[in-house]
């Protein structure tokens, strides 16, 4: 800069750098929310015009427990963001513990309504637009959970070898916001699809 | 920040040293780079590559054409060639020689030193090349086991059911799937970083209101991206399942709807066209203030009619529609929806203008195009308000009309505008000026032969000639039109041969272009040409929207005035 006498004004900081992290995750979120959006869409948009049965008031049970599980792992993961947040890294392990199994067992009840939908209800995803749609909305909730279950036994391993510190807290709020997503998508796709298409 | 040159000293690398390392170093270093300018620029390498690709596609089909019942090229032939044409235009060339722009000049416009995530970046340029690649390989692959198809054949909107399994078998349309939806991973993880580098990588005293216009701008051009490419992954998916598992979204005998197929792929399709005119605006906001030698005119305006263009886009979509026989509530609402497009986009022409009212325009070859863009933009607008209007669209929808006025759009608009941009940061990026005259033949060969094509396309379109027809019989007044549009082909050909010649010769012979050449106010001027890997050695401060204004002009800074 040029030697001036005029007095130069002190230049103010911008948004911080280390907001990169949520900023990246906000954007990831907001397109993943768009294809969520176009499926919720089609589900609605095709909601009783299938052609041939069964009916999704017939064949669907609300899954309580499930949904309960997935609910409850957004508290679970919360506490073990604020244990590591605080330093206390065995506490976060056990709270990320209780996460992936709430996780896993949400997959798990997926996989037996699905089960019981194929093998004793013949619904299937070319047996009818129902089941098209059915099939994908739910599996497309379905996969991000086993992506976001994917991260987490990463971080658990990682915790396990005592490699996850304090210092890695940003980090994992950055994940934990994935999965906040992954239970908010659930609210939406289990109010379309048990409550309000039926 | 103080300690930042001493620190950064022992980074630098002479040129001499550079060039002095094996090719073999040279190519793994370009492939293994994080570095946001080499990024770029291979993203603008990738963008003009299949330009020249999908630019040999149409000038195939303006030899078929040019004179009636012609059969220089098969029905079968023709048909991959305008699905390729579209798709490659689109997501090949369009997408990538934008983001490769932004990549090279965003963190040099805001004063960081990268993106806010280079190992992301990397990642969805190699996503966004793997998809050309695999559009590109159906030409040989496509064919499979089945033996039936070869390049993908069903227009670059795919409209179902034509994709369906049982109209297009063999797997031409799986690669034009997989290879846009591979792309569109690419077009994600760019836009996410471009996104979050402007709002979190600018530099101090760089607030929201002094950020240049051509950030502002690639900023809502990415987080339009965010929303609108996933829909079309969506619509894809969902494809995939009717293809592969039998599924029934598209499949009308089971209940499926092929109209929703055209809703969702328009909620992507039209917003992709502001996602790529948005851009183009972006660089005439830039070089149009530098050669009219004022600061732009209405810069809070222009931020505000860019968001508002980048809100009403999202609502426009079903004018694609008009034909297909929607409620006259939905053509009204559609049709008024993209009539109020142009008022945002009429508030920017008028501040354009008004940036060049009273300055000392300098016409060189960047403001030449931006000024042809200026004629060019306002015709394709107005011929996008006559199609706005359902009943006439209705008249003239499907036909060489609809085809004239979206190559006003995306070559007399966007094409103009990325060859002002190439033209204007070529001494930055490349150390070197390109050759006057020969960008003056190129200019003037291109004008012609754009203006002789497409302005001539609109005739035959009013005229009742249909899109995608192969070929036509004589006597029905379209033959001379047709000939004149493939005559301008060969203009445009010329023109762009004498940028090749251009760019090549002066990297070599040019002479050098010094840090500043234009006497320009952003901050990618402050540092060397080309820049060096770390951009600044020092982080720039920034106390307006000209920083290099207030350093050239101490006695009278724009600070004192905002």
């Amino acid at each position: 800069m040029a030697a001036t006498t005029i007095a130069i004004p002190p230049a103010e900081m911008p948004l911080a750098h280390e907001l990169r992290g949520r900023v990246g995750m906000w954007c990831l979120i907001a397109a993943e929310s768009a294809i969520f959006s176009i499926f919720v869409v089609a589900y609605l948009y095709y909601s009783g015009k299938s052609l041939s049965g069964p009916t999704p008031r017939e064949v669907l049970h609300v899954p309580i427990f499930n949904s309960i599980c997935l609910f409850s792992s957004s508290f679970t993961i919360v506490m073990a963001e604020r244990a590591i947040a605080r330093g206390k890294t065995r506490l976060f392990g056990i709270w990320w513990l209780f996460t992936i199994a709430l996780g896993t067992i949400f997959i798990l009840g997926t996989a037996r309504e699905w089960y019981h939908l194929i093998y004793d209800e013949g619904l299937t995803i070319s047996s009818s637009l129902f089941g098209t749609t059915f099939y994908s909305l739910v599996g497309l909730h379905a996969f991000h959970v086993i992506v976001g279950l994917t991260g987490l036994s990463i971080i658990m391993i990682f915790t396990a070898l005592g490699v996850v510190k304090q210092e890695h807290s940003p980090r994992i709020e950055v994940f934990a916001m994935y999965w906040h997503f992954v239970d908010a998508v659930w609210v939406v796709v289990l109010t379309v699809v048990y409550f309000i298409a039926r | 920040m103080s300690n930042a040159e001493s620190v950064l000293k022992p980074m630098v690398v002479s040129p001499a040293q550079e060039a002095a390392k094996p090719l073999f170093d040279q190519v793994h270093a370009w492939i293994v780079t994080v570095d946001h300018k080499k990024l770029g620029l291979m993203y603008i390498g990738y963008g003009i590559l299949f330009l020249v690709i999908g630019g040999i596609e149409a000038t195939i089909m303006r030899i078929q054409l040019a004179i009636p019942n012609n059969h220089f090229v098969s029905p079968q032939t023709f048909n991959q060639l305008f699905t390729m044409h579209g798709t490659t235009m689109v997501f090949l060339v369009g997408m990538p020689l934008l983001f490769g722009f932004a990549n090279y000049f965003v963190p040099l416009m805001i004063g960081a030193r990268d993106m806010a995530f280079p190992r992301l970046n990397a990642f969805s340029f190699w996503m966004s090349a793997l998809g050309g690649i695999i559009l590109y390989f159906s030409f040989i692959g496509a064919s499979g086991l089945y033996g039936a198809g070869s390049a993908p054949d069903v227009g670059w909107f795919a409209y179902a059911p034509l994709t369906a399994q049982a109209f297009s078998p063999g797997h031409s349309t799986d690669y034009w799937i997989i290879g846009l939806l591979v792309s569109g991973i690419g077009s994600i993880g760019t836009s996410l970083n471009i996104v979050t580098t402007a709002l979190c990588m600018r530099c101090p005293g760089m607030t929201l209101g002094r950020m240049p216009l051509f950030v502002w701008l690639n900023l809502v051009m990415s987080a339009m991206v965010l929303i609108v490419i996933s829909p079309l992954t969506a619509a894809q998916i969902m494809l995939l399942i009717d293809r592969y598992l039998g599924g029934h979204f598209f499949d009308t005998q089971a209940g499926g709807s092929a109209v929703i197929w055209m809703h969702f792929f328009w909620i992507f399709g039209h917003p992709e066209v502001y996602v790529l005119i948005i851009p183009g605006f972006a660089f005439v906001s830039e070089i149009i203030p530098v050669f009219s030698r004022k600061p732009i005119f209405g810069y809070a305006i222009m931020v505000a009619a860019t968001l508002s263009i980048g809100f009403l886009s999202l609502g426009v979509w079903a004018h694609h529609m008009f034909t297909i026989g929607m409620t006259s509530y939905a053509n009204a609402f559609f049709t008024a929806s993209t009539m109020a497009v142009g008022v945002p986009t009429g508030i920017k022409i008028f501040n354009w203008l008004g940036t060049m009212w009273g300055g000392k325009i300098r016409f060189t070859i960047p403001m030449m195009f931006c000024i042809a863009f200026l004629f060019q933009f306002l015709i394709a607008g107005l011929t996008g308000i006559m199609l706005a209007a359902s009943p006439f669209d209705w008249q003239l929808g499907s036909s060489y009309f609809v085809v004239a006025h979206f190559h006003y759009v995306l070559i007399g608009g966007l094409v103009f505008t990325i060859f002002a941009a190439l033209y204007y940061w070529y001494p930055k990026v490349t150390g070197r000026m390109w050759n006057e005259t020969l960008g003056k033949w190129h200019f003037w060969l291109f004008l012609i032969g754009f203006h002789l094509t497409f302005d001539f396309m609109h005739i035959p379109g009013v005229l009742g000639m249909p899109r995608r027809i192969y070929t036509y019989e004589a006597g029905r007044g379209w033959e001379i039109w047709n000939l004149i549009i493939s005559l301008g082909v060969i203009f445009q050909i010329v023109g762009i041969l004498f940028w090749v010649v251009n760019s090549v010769w002066s990297y070599f012979k040019g002479k050098p272009a010094g840090n500043d050449p234009w006497d320009a106010w952003t901050l990618e001027w402050a540092t060397t040409s080309p820049p060096p890997d770390y951009n600044f050695a020092k982080i720039p401060m920034v106390r307006s929207r000209r920083p290099l204004w207030d350093l050239k002009h101490p006695e009278d800074p724009d600070w004192k005035y905002e």
